[in-house]
């Protein structure tokens, strides 16, 4: 069995070498290290192998003067992350999790905190080597083969394995981050807060309530950071944390809608004094929920999926209040609900966030939850947003097709590069109709 | 410290390598692909943040060329401290069974290929009076058992001859470490069930490096293994043969 971050297992099985690019030779799927929540990981054809990159994490170069690296696909974001802070680099952009490799920050496009300002991980991307479906190894990049780059920035690994990547790093000041965190009570002053906050800082984000109701929905905490200057923060480099895990796979009831109001409540209410500013840890302020290890056991033996979806600038600032109130119509307790804003959209053409609100939350498996997806979906139809395949299980081709202008051109390039459709996952099967 | 390390590209020995590049050891890479150990140097060039890493091409099936190898090392590294040998060839025994020349292979690689290296080493290091030598044998050669018959048997040999060099030139300045690794998850195992107390090569990594550096002459790792084939040393025979582990 093989599954997703989300637990919702398919018959396969993983084969690893250091040799990665000899593995994917007639493979039709690669993953990394498994963190996308969905079927974007698993095959396409039940009972089938897919190659693992996870021990291809070599480095192959680095320039300190430019903080431009190359990487076989394997190394995840922490090696990267712990090898450069202390040299001062740290990786341009931070999702939510550091447990992912680099080729699945390709194929993902992954954004994080500094989305407003600085885009996703493919805008810093100089590079990639792939191994296309004919078997053939190529190199692309914005200035060489830029059809095939911009379908595989956030294409899911669908176009080729991802090989190599070469990107930029981040120069930083200091090996801290200067952090502040504030409640407030609504949605429409919540958005107004992330943009407001998104003019100086360079990281923001928000949790929210998405339980509480009425004059309170949308109540929560927005963060916001920016790394520490060298005369702000210790010179000593802050120590790699020891986590503690969930040890099995906690019963069903653990995440229910009475301990969700609970959790929310004790959140928002400890919050003491409204705004508090502190030196965080980067890796508690960037990768809170990886200070536990296999947190998705919590959501019971069903498993969960995560719901993210942007909800466009144009559609105006009612229309996050508009999906609050259908989540909360509906049922739909979340124990985790992020909600960030996006700037322009970036060069993937199936790449996630474009201008407006992204809104995430985690969904626990019910018998109702696809009715619940469908019904989202429609609303972020209406609204002229999209989801993030990164994270999605339950959305209908139809719908899909629906939010997603450029998936036309996407699939011509891609069918272009692999004309039989040989590279496949079970997310294409069921999104694209890929034969299984 | 300059270390010459043959088969530092993959699993255990991938892992070992950037601890020691980490902390700033002088490192000198031997392995059979030469394409593939020059991308491991860049990676532990890289790790290191100082420092050239140099390759020559070594294998255990050719002991003719361990001199020059050896000698290569010696001469970049401007000396030489330690010898770490990671490198070795394992399959399961069934492919064993019905592959002969496969188990020659294996046999002459884990064996006598891995003996003939540690003796150019010995003398190499002997001369330059003593230094540290780090062979990964394995918790197989512990005993005659059902999945491991042939590489057991080999590993058997290479753990029987690296006590008696620590015995014999201990008292020279040469020290012997003689790794033995439970079921740790790497390419050599995959595919494998892994079972309970298998260990990472990272902490593997761990535990051997503070051997080497304190020259303990035998190692288990994950240290569980010690107690796991106390016990299975242990056993009669009569439960042996019943037992699949």
């Amino acid at each position: 069995m093989i599954e997703g971050w989300g637990r919702l297992p398919r018959p396969g099985r993983e084969v690893r070498s250091e040799d990665f690019e000899d593995l994917t030779r007639d493979r039709a799927l690669s993953r990394g290290l498994g963190r996308s929540y969905g079927d974007s990981s698993l095959p396409a054809q039940a009972g089938a192998v897919v190659a693992s990159s996870v021990l291809a994490d070599r480095l192959l170069s680095f320039a300190p003067e430019s903080g431009v690296f190359r990487a076989e696909a394997g190394l995840s974001l922490q090696a990267l992350n712990r090898l450069f802070l202390p040299r001062g680099f740290y990786s341009p952009i931070a999702p939510g999790t550091q447990y992912i490799t680099l080729g699945g920050m390709v194929a993902s496009d992954v954004h994080g905190k500094n989305h407003h300002r600085d885009g996703c991980f493919g805008a810093h991307v100089r590079r990639l080597k792939l191994r296309a479906a004919d078997g053939r190894v190529v190199e692309c990049g914005p200035d060489l083969e830029d059809e095939l780059f911009r379908a595989t920035v956030g294409g899911m690994g669908l176009t080729g394995h991802i090989l190599e990547v070469e990107a930029r790093l981040t120069r930083v000041p200091s090996s801290w981050i200067l952090a502040e965190t504030e409640r407030i009570h609504d949605i429409d002053r919540f958005i107004d807060g992330l943009k407001e906050a998104g003019k100086d800082w360079p990281y923001t984000m928000g949790w929210i309530d998405c339980l509480s109701r009425g004059a309170r929905l949308g109540r929560g905490i927005l963060m916001r950071g920016r790394w520490a200057e060298p005369g702000e923060a210790p010179p000593a480099f802050p120590a790699p944390q020891r986590r503690p895990a969930v040890p099995f796979v906690l019963p069903g009831f653990v995440v229910s809608r009475l301990t969700v109001r609970l959790f929310n409540a004790l959140y928002y209410g400890t919050h003491l004094p409204r705004l508090k500013r502190k030196l965080r840890h980067p890796e508690a302020f960037f990768y809170p929920l990886d200070a536990i290890g296999h947190w998705n056991r919590m959501y019971g033996p069903r498993g969960f999926t995560q719901y993210q979806c942007v909800l466009p600038d144009a559609a105006g600032r009612g229309a996050a209040r508009r999906f609050l109130e259908l989540l909360t119509r509906l049922g739909g307790a979340s124990m985790l609900c992020v909600i960030k804003d996006c700037g322009a959209e970036g060069v993937g053409l199936l790449s996630f966030p474009k201008p407006g609100i992204s809104i995430a939350l985690d969904i626990p498996v019910r018998d109702h939850t696809q009715a619940l997806v469908d019904a989202l979906n429609e609303l972020v139809i209406a609204e002229g947003g999209r989801v993030y395949l990164t994270k999605d299980q339950f959305t209908r081709p139809q719908h899909f097709r629906a939010m997603e202008p450029r998936l036309a051109e996407w699939l011509r390039i891609r069918r272009q590069w692999d004309p039989e459709g040989r590279i496949r996952s079970a997310q294409s099967v069921r999104i694209f109709g890929d034969t299984p | 410290m300059r270390v010459a390390f043959l088969g530092a590209s993959k699993g255990m020995g991938r892992a070992l390598a950037r601890l020691m590049a980490a902390r700033g050891d002088g490192l000198f890479l031997l392995g059979r692909d030469t394409e593939d150990l020059t991308r491991s140097a860049r990676d532990l060039e890289v790790r290191a943040g100082r420092g050239t890493v140099g390759v020559a091409a070594c294998d255990l099936l050719q002991p003719e060329g361990f001199g020059a190898a050896l000698a290569a090392a010696e001469k970049a590294l401007g000396g030489l401290d330690a010898v770490v040998v990671t490198a070795g060839l394992f399959a399961p025994q069934e492919r064993l069974e019905e592959d002969a020349t496969l188990a020659r292979r294996v046999l002459e690689a884990d064996f006598s290929g891995a003996v003939l290296f540690c003796e150019e080493a010995r003398k190499r290091l002997l001369a330059r009076g003593g230094g540290t030598l780090c062979v990964f044998s394995s918790v197989a050669g512990e005993r005659g058992r059902k999945p491991v018959v042939l590489y057991g048997a080999a590993k058997a040999g290479l753990s029987h001859y690296l006590e008696g060099l620590d015995h014999k030139f201990r008292a020279q300045g040469l020290k012997t470490v003689c790794v033995k690794p439970g079921f740790v998850k790497t390419s050599m195992t995959d595919g494998l069930t892994p079972p309970p107390f298998a260990g990472e090569p990272d902490d593997v990594a761990r535990i051997v490096l503070r051997a080497i550096d304190r020259g303990t002459p035998v190692v288990y790792a994950p240290p569980i293994w010690r107690w796991i084939m106390a016990v299975i040393r242990l056993l009669p025979r009569a439960v042996m043969r019943k037992i699949g582990f």
